[in-house]
Order: structure tokens, then sequence, then C-alpha cells
């Protein structure tokens, strides 16, 4: 039979985390297990996950890519779709495919530096990474981990970033723009965090997660810090309904995100980012 | 261009078709315009007709010449046999226990018969090809779609004052892959064939050698088509003047109908629509034409990135004529002018594109 790119695969929920008021993890198996076994996928990578009568939505994958226990989405209720989701419980079952699009750049960043910086709630792209890089600690230099929220009460994974920041050789950073009691991070924007960033420029890579003002602010930030532009790496995100660069919803100039991104260099997007309309 | 087909001897070709198990479809006229629909006869054809075309203007004209395909297009191209306005991509089937069962609704086409398509569409044909079958994902609807159709094409030996397939490079001579290839001239049509399905139907045909009178008058009516009023520059550098003034001034013209984008042959939006059925257990997904020009086009949770007139069109223009230079290593735009005879508000392509450059 032909491939269809279009078609879901069942999978159950084994285990769903409540992560915050309107953030939650959904743990999947393909119930197909040979399909299971064969599923593949890159660090940045999303599915589309289907509910059934409700509709598709895309969703970055979690888990680290070596983990083929249990395929990981965290998602925020912000849309029709993540809204009846959230409703789910361990042993529902939903509708995957994917992995879709081009994932973070792990091969060309070993030996090297590692900034994850992540703005709002955008940290669910790069928490593979972060699983990644630590399973795999010998291959990289440096990690360092730096999270921006508008609120305290916006940060998830508290206590993941506590055994981050005790892993070997890991950084870890937090700020919010608005701090309230018993916040013992920083008060501010994620980009005033760079400059308490202990990194070589010269071999580093940065990946960035979040708004794209915030990740447009970032980058600069970086390139003051000396970081070359090709190696500062964004996860963009736009409307995605066929996720296989067909149905153009995700256009940005000449690029489908879902296709071309979601991960880019950062010359490849620069002429446009930040420019209204696109 | 080296055998001649008389047209009292046409039916023959519309036999050929039907006995090799095709569903003819063709050009006739519906409501005032040309579209492509099933052709049973020559009769259908709109003998004498020639389209006038200028912005927000299309008007069919009654001549007494005897030729079938005096005129140049008419709203649809033949984007719809291959790429469905509406179609199911799959069912699902939720039981007792949640479990779902997912079925792929794969079309099952008739071999179809295309008779009349123009050299603007068939290299829009082209260009849906590389967008659906070409890419790292095949798509298997429109591949379906695609491998039942039979193309016999026909060289325009008119141009509406809305075409410029010539600064494109797309017509009016066909020079994209072809079935079987016309050229008409008052006595019946010079016929070439263009693979294996088309040179089996030609020797079915009672063909006769064309003369060099013949082929000179063919030629003499195609160089006629070259004779365009407007022109397409051939990479305007669009996404360099993201900021130019005029883009306001064509936002406040355009009404967001969409209608260019249903016109046009190589525009490929298309939605994702979630329609369950009333037994609460049956779903199917369905796909749907959709336009850079719908609101929802560009939601994203909670917000649009486009919502605007001036936004909407910018988002066209620079894809079709810019974008699709990265994305296609051409662009979008073969010089069919549908998009300026069927936009309400006469927004006209080269024009605007001539401010913006």
């Amino acid at each position: 039979m032909k491939s269809n790119d279009y078609l879901p695969h069942e999978v159950q929920i084994v285990a769903r985390v409540q992560e915050a008021p309107d953030i939650f993890t959904l743990r999947l198996r393909f119930t197909d297990l040979a399909h299971h076994a064969r599923y593949h996928f890159d660090a940045g990578q999303f599915n589309m996950l289907y509910l059934h009568g409700v509709g598709e939505v895309a969703i970055s994958i979690a888990s680290d890519p070596k983990d083929t226990h249990l395929i990981d989405h965290t998602v925020r209720v912000v849309g029709r779709v993540t809204k009846a989701l959230a409703q789910l419980q361990t042993g529902d079952y939903l509708g995957l495919r994917g992995p879709f699009g081009r994932g973070w750049p792990m091969a060309a960043a070993q030996g090297r530096d590692v900034l994850l910086i992540t703005g709002g709630l955008g940290c669910a792209p790069v928490v593979s990474v972060v699983h990644y890089v630590l399973r795999r600690r010998a291959h990289y230099a440096r990690l360092i981990i730096m999270q921006g929220v508008k609120h305290t009460h916006d940060l998830i994974w508290r206590r993941q970033y506590d055994t981050w920041a005790a892993a070997p050789n890991t950084q870890v950073l937090l700020t919010a723009d608005q701090t309230g009691q018993g916040w013992p991070f920083n008060t501010g924007l994620v980009t005033q965090l760079i400059a308490q960033a202990q990194f070589d420029p010269a071999n580093a890579v940065a990946m960035l997660c979040g708004p794209e003002g915030m990740m447009r602010a970032t980058a600069q930030a970086l390139q003051e810090r000396g970081l070359p532009d090709h190696d500062i790496w964004l996860s963009m995100e736009r409307n995605m309904h066929c996720a296989v660069g067909h149905c153009g919803h995700c256009q940005f100039g000449g690029s489908f995100i879902c296709k071309d991104g979601p991960v880019y260099p950062l010359p490849e997007i620069s002429h446009l980012l930040g420019v209204k309309g696109f | 261009m080296n055998h001649f087909l008389a047209r009292e001897d046409f039916p023959h070709l519309l036999r050929a078709l039907t006995q090799a198990g095709y569903d003819c479809v063709g050009p006739q006229i519906r409501q005032g315009a040309i579209v492509f629909d099933h052709l049973h006869s020559v009769t259908q054809l709109p003998q004498g007709f020639q389209d006038e075309q200028q912005p927000a203007h299309y008007r069919l004209q009654q001549t007494d010449s005897p030729y079938w395909f005096d005129w140049s297009n008419g709203a649809s191209a033949i984007k719809p046999y291959t790429f469905a306005p509406q179609e199911n991509l799959w069912a699902v089937q939720r039981d007792q226990s949640g479990r779902l069962r997912f079925q792929a609704t794969l079309p099952q086409p008739q071999k179809t018969a295309i008779i009349g398509v123009r050299a603007c569409d068939l290299a829009a044909l082209t260009l849906q090809d590389q967008h659906f079958l070409h890419g790292k994902h095949v798509d298997p609807y429109y591949q379906a779609r695609r491998e039942s159709l039979l193309l016999i094409g026909v060289n325009c030996t008119h141009a509406a004052a809305t075409c410029f397939c010539v600064s494109t490079g797309d017509g009016p001579e066909i020079r994209q892959p072809y079935d079987l290839l016309l050229s008409e001239i008052a006595a019946g049509f010079l016929l070439s064939s263009g693979s294996t399905a088309g040179a089996t139907l030609a020797a079915q045909l009672p063909l006769t050698p064309a003369s060099d009178a013949q082929q000179h008058t063919a030629q003499q009516r195609m160089q006629a088509a070259t004779q365009q009023q407007r022109h397409l520059p051939a990479k305007p550098p669009l996404f360099a003047h993201l900021n130019h003034p005029h883009w306001q001034t064509v936002g406040a013209r355009c009404l967001a109908c969409g209608n260019c984008t249903s016109v046009c042959p190589t525009c490929f939006c298309h939605q994702a629509l979630e329609i369950p059925d009333l037994d609460g257990d049956t779903s199917r997904h369905e796909r749907r034409w959709d336009s850079c020009f719908q609101p929802g086009h560009s939601y994203i949770h909670g917000w649009q990135i486009r919502s605007n007139a001036t936004d909407y069109y910018r988002q066209w223009l620079t894809h079709k004529l810019a974008g699709w230079h990265e994305q296609f290593g051409r662009s979008g735009c073969t010089g069919c002018g549908r998009c300026i005879s069927w936009c309400p508000a006469g927004i006209d392509l080269t024009a605007e594109v001539e401010q913006l450059g």
C-alpha cells in the first residue's frame, strides 16, 4: 500500500500528568506495537494529535528520541482541540501522525556548549533536548538552560529544573517578569539572563523557543555576546492543517514551517522575523 | 504537427476515447462562461464563441466562425480534476471501548480525458504536480486523480486582454507534457501525440498528412495569440518592498472574497475539517479549498497573523510571485489572467506588480 501521511494511527494514553492548571502531559503508545517499534523522531519534531470528532492539532514531542517506551506531548490549553484534549484520561484513545518537520541540530551541536533559551510556555519543544543532552552528557560541553516566564506561577517543571541544575556541567537560569514572594530566581526578561550564562560564543549552539518578540530580542542579545547567526536556532509556530507542506497555512515567505521547520537557523528566516503579517 | 484531422471527423476522437474507457470532458457554455464538463457530442462545444475579458469583466461573444476553441479560458482551470474542491481524506469509527479505526477514503476516479487544455493550465498542472507529488510527501488523493487523466491540449489562437502567458513563458504554445495536442484551423485540427496513450488513440483516427499550408495557417493563428497587452516581470522583488505604500492602496480595494485564489490554477491552500456524524461514533476528515484571504487561514491559538485585506493581498502576491521561486524554482503564475477577470474589484495583478516592483 502507498504511504498516506494524512492518515492517523491509533495511540493510547498510558499516563497523564497535570503539570499546571492549564498544562498537561500525555504519554502515548501506538496500539500497533510493531508500528511503535518502527517509530523514530528527532528532538524538536512534532506530531499531529487527533481527537475523535474534534480534529487535529500540532504538538511538539517532549520525550527523548531514545526513549522508545512512550511518546510524550506536553500541551497547554490554548485552543479548541487542546481544550478538548485536556478532558482525556489514562486509557483513552487518540490518533497520531508524524513525526513531522526538522528538529534541533543535535549532531551539529556535538562537542559544543548548548544554550536552551525559552520564553513563556515555549519550553516544551526543548525539554526533549534537555533529556537528549543529559543522556549523552559526554557528547556535549556545557548545557545552559534559560527559561523566562511572565508570572512566577507560570513556571512548570520546577522540580525538574532543580534536577537539571544538579547535573554535571549544567547551568539553570530562571526569571519571571513579575515575581512574588518566595521566588529565589531572577526578575526581568529572559534576555537579561544571557549576561550570566557561561558559554564560549565561538563554540556554542543556541536553541530558542517562545514568542517571536522574545526570540528576536534573545537572538540580538546572543549576537552581542558574539554568537554567529548560523549558531542561533529558533522553533517557529504557525497554523498547521496537513503537516506535510501541502495545505499552505504555515507558509512563512518561501518556507513551509511544518516541513522546512519548525526549527530554523536564524539566517534562513531573519528577513521575515518580526515583519507584521508573516 | 504532421497529421490532420478534419472537423467532421472529430467525433471519431470522442468515440475512440469512449471505447478506451475514458469519460470525456470538454469546454461548453454554462451561465455565460466557458466551463469544463462531461462531453458527449461535438454539438456541446462552444462553436464560434470568443471571450472578452477585462478587469472584473468576462463576456462571451458569438461569431459566425467555425472554431470551437477560439476562446482563451473560463473561470475554472482543470485544477478541480486533480485537486478536488472538497473530498474526504479518511473516516474513523469509534467502538464501545473507545478504540479508533481509521480508514483512508482514497478516490477511485474514472479514467477521464480532458479536451481543450490550454498551455497556461498545463503549466499550472505541472506546478501542482511538483507541489503534491514531487516533494518529500506524496499526496495519494491528488495522485489517484492525476493518474486518471488523459490530457488533450489545444494551442491558443486568441489571447484575452487579461492574458500574459508570453511573459511568464508558459504559452500560448503548449510546451508541457500532453497526450494529444491540437491546433485548430477552419477545416479541422493539426494533431500530434505526446505519449503512448495518445499515439494509440491517434492510430484509430482518420488522419491525413498535414500540408505545409495547413501548418503555416496553424502557426499564424497561434502567432495571433502572442499579441498580449499585459506583461509580468520575471521575478519582481516583492520581499524587498514589503512596506511599499501601494499595499495599502490595493488592500483598500480588495474585498477579501478569495475569488482570485479560487480561479487561480496553481493555488493549493486547503483546510482540514472534522465532520462528526450524528451517531457520535463515526467521523470523517475532509479537506476543502481554502484561501489566504480568509481570516481563519493564519489563525493560531487565539489570534490571526493576518487580519486585514492589505495583509491578505500581500501574502498572496508575495507568495505567488516571490515565495514560489524559493519553493518550486519558478513563479507560481502561469499568465492565465483569471485573477484579473474574476476579481469583482478589478484588481489587476500585472498593474499592481508594476506599482510594487
